[in-house]
């Protein structure tokens, strides 16, 4: 451990971290590749070990040894309980109402964590034409609440979405329900910056819990719109010395397979 | 009934130019080699369907055989942006690409429907999305029962099916294993079908009662093409080529590299170039 006043670990550690405590030993879980991957594979290695991961390709209580490279990896279905077709997937599994948590990441983000993954700029004439929503757009709706992490900055973090890939809350306050939506949508926002959860009522996305060593004035500055605080914020706990470990373990263990495969 | 056909006879007999096609695979068991095969026999005005259009549709793209595609996520995935679908749909480069964008259930439950033989899915989707407002073929029908609204898109009928599977018999039963996907109800939903396989077995052998089969009946076309899934994975044969996937992104950014890439590795080879290819590219071998 380092004895210098800078933390010892990295922005994207501890968002990591903070999206892993998140996930309950009894969750049963959608996983989104990247940034959500590595978090609930590290909730499943240290606090969480019953928890169920479901990865969109028909993987069902997958134990991956590495991080997979994408959502269909061969490792997801040698770990797995079982693997079902895709369209039982989407049909019994996650609109059947059986995922407590979807989590997912994104391009663009708004303040009612309404999601954008599918193009910069107008849907026909794009400046950026991204891959798309994929499962998203279900998995916003079908499970019970859902996670979001994604690093925080003015790019992503945005005023107004340019195309709205798959609900948050809508337009705010009961938005959700007044489109038949009977489900939590957004409770948990986590960046490298801080905690955000909406506010009960506007919906709203609102500071909870800042990450050591963040300020409000970097919160601010890497935010699109005029982000709110929680009258009470609290402070995010810093990393354990066994969560870091098992993420730097993880990612070390992945890096060796994919070298290994080249 | 099954035929067994070389590759080339495959394709030509299977995919034709016009079809709406797809090539499927849910990242395990892309039918690459058929792919190639399709784009030296230089097929052209195809619609293409696909989940998960990676590196098979961004060459078949990237060539102009494709006027449409119809789609949930299209990216490399692991990496990043298909470069030349970007260039099609972006800069209309070689030619103008059209999209039919879904998610992923709308996909899924439109190729069950039409495996089951009905006219659309239902399914409860797209709420607050806004795929709804820029697809015209996303529509809605309430429920007689509960008066639910629920989102319907049409049916997925193709004319043409290709996959890739671990093994056939010799009757042309074929067993896939692993990560499914929707490739049996791709074929299902077809009038015509190509299976590309690893092996060709005497007797399917010791598997599960449930195991994923599709029934020789229920088959055009098969073609023995071993490491025909190379670079994406076959479980139980060999392992993605994420080497291959990673440089794709360099490749494919470039008109010019791609041109001399499918120059070099798809025009003047033939399919027996194939497995050959996929070892020397070093797809890892299962222990």
């Amino acid at each position: 451990m380092s004895t210098s006043a800078k933390p010892a670990w990295t922005p994207t550690e501890m968002m990591t971290i903070v999206a892993a405590r998140a996930l309950r030993n009894d969750d049963v879980c959608f996983v989104g590749i990247g940034a959500p991957s590595a978090a609930c594979n590290l909730a499943r290695l240290t606090h969480a070990p019953g928890i169920t991961l479901i990865y969109e390709s028909g993987t069902i209580a997958t134990k991956p040894n590495v991080l997979p490279l994408s959502i269909g990896d061969g490792e997801l279905c040698e770990t797995a309980l079982t693997t079902v077709p895709v369209p039982e997937m989407f049909r019994y599994w996650l609109q059947g109402g059986r995922i407590s948590v979807g989590f997912l990441g994104g391009a663009q983000i708004d303040r009612f964590a309404n999601l954008n993954t599918t193009v910069i700029g107008p849907y026909d004439k794009p400046k950026v034409r991204l891959p798309g929503g994929g499962g998203a757009p279900e998995i916003a709706t079908s499970c019970r609440e859902v996670f979001i992490t994604m690093v925080q900055g003015k790019r992503s973090f945005v005023d107004k979405l340019d195309f709205i890939t798959s609900l948050g809350h809508g337009e705010g306050r009961d938005h959700r329900a007044r489109l038949g939506v009977t489900t939590k949508g957004p409770t948990r926002v986590i960046t490298d910056l801080c905690l955000m959860e909406p506010d009960p009522a506007s919906k709203e996305l609102t500071v909870a819990a800042m990450h050591p060593g963040v300020t409000r004035e970097q919160i601010a500055d890497s935010t699109g719109w005029r982000v709110k605080f929680s009258g009470q914020i609290a402070d995010t706990p810093p990393p354990t010395p066994e969560e870091l470990s098992v993420l730097r373990d993880l990612h070390a263990r992945t890096q060796a397979a994919n070298a290994a495969q080249r | 009934m099954a035929q067994f056909l070389s590759l080339a006879e495959a394709v030509e007999d299977v995919v034709r130019d016009g079809d709406t096609a797809a090539f499927e695979g849910f990242t395990h068991l892309i039918p690459f080699a058929a792919g190639h095969e399709a784009i030296r026999q230089r097929r052209k005005n195809l619609t293409l369907v696909r989940m998960t259009p990676d590196l098979i549709y961004d060459q078949l793209i990237g060539v102009g055989a494709v006027n449409k595609m119809i789609f949930s996520w299209g990216g490399n995935p692991g990496v990043g942006s298909l470069h030349r679908f970007r260039d099609a749909y972006e800069q209309g480069w070689p030619r103008p690409l059209a999209i039919e964008e879904h998610s992923h259930a709308a996909m899924a439950n439109a190729y069950e429907a039409g495996a089951a033989g009905l006219p659309f899915a239902v399914f409860r989707g797209y709420r607050g999305a806004e795929l709804a407002r820029v697809n015209p073929n996303i529509k809605s029908v309430t429920c007689p029962y509960t008066a639910e609204v629920l989102a319907t898109v049409p049916a997925i009928k193709l004319d043409a099916a290709v996959i890739h599977a671990q093994k056939a018999d010799r009757a042309g039963n074929v067993m896939l294993e692993g990560i499914v996907g929707v490739q049996k109800e791709a074929v299902l939903t077809s009038k015509r079908s190509l299976v590309t396989v690893e092996e060709v077995v005497d007797d399917l052998g010791e598997r599960s009662f449930n195991a994923c089969i599709l029934p020789h009946w229920t088959i055009t076309a098969i073609a023995h093409v071993p490491g025909g899934a190379h670079p994406s994975y076959a479980q139980g044969h060999y392992k993605r080529d994420n080497a291959f996937y990673e440089a794709w992104d360099d490749i494919a950014r470039d008109r010019d590299s791609f041109k001399a890439w499918i120059g070099e590795h798809v025009m003047t080879r033939g399919p027996e170039a194939f497995a050959p290819y996929a070892r020397a590219a070093g797809a890892g071998r299962v222990a």
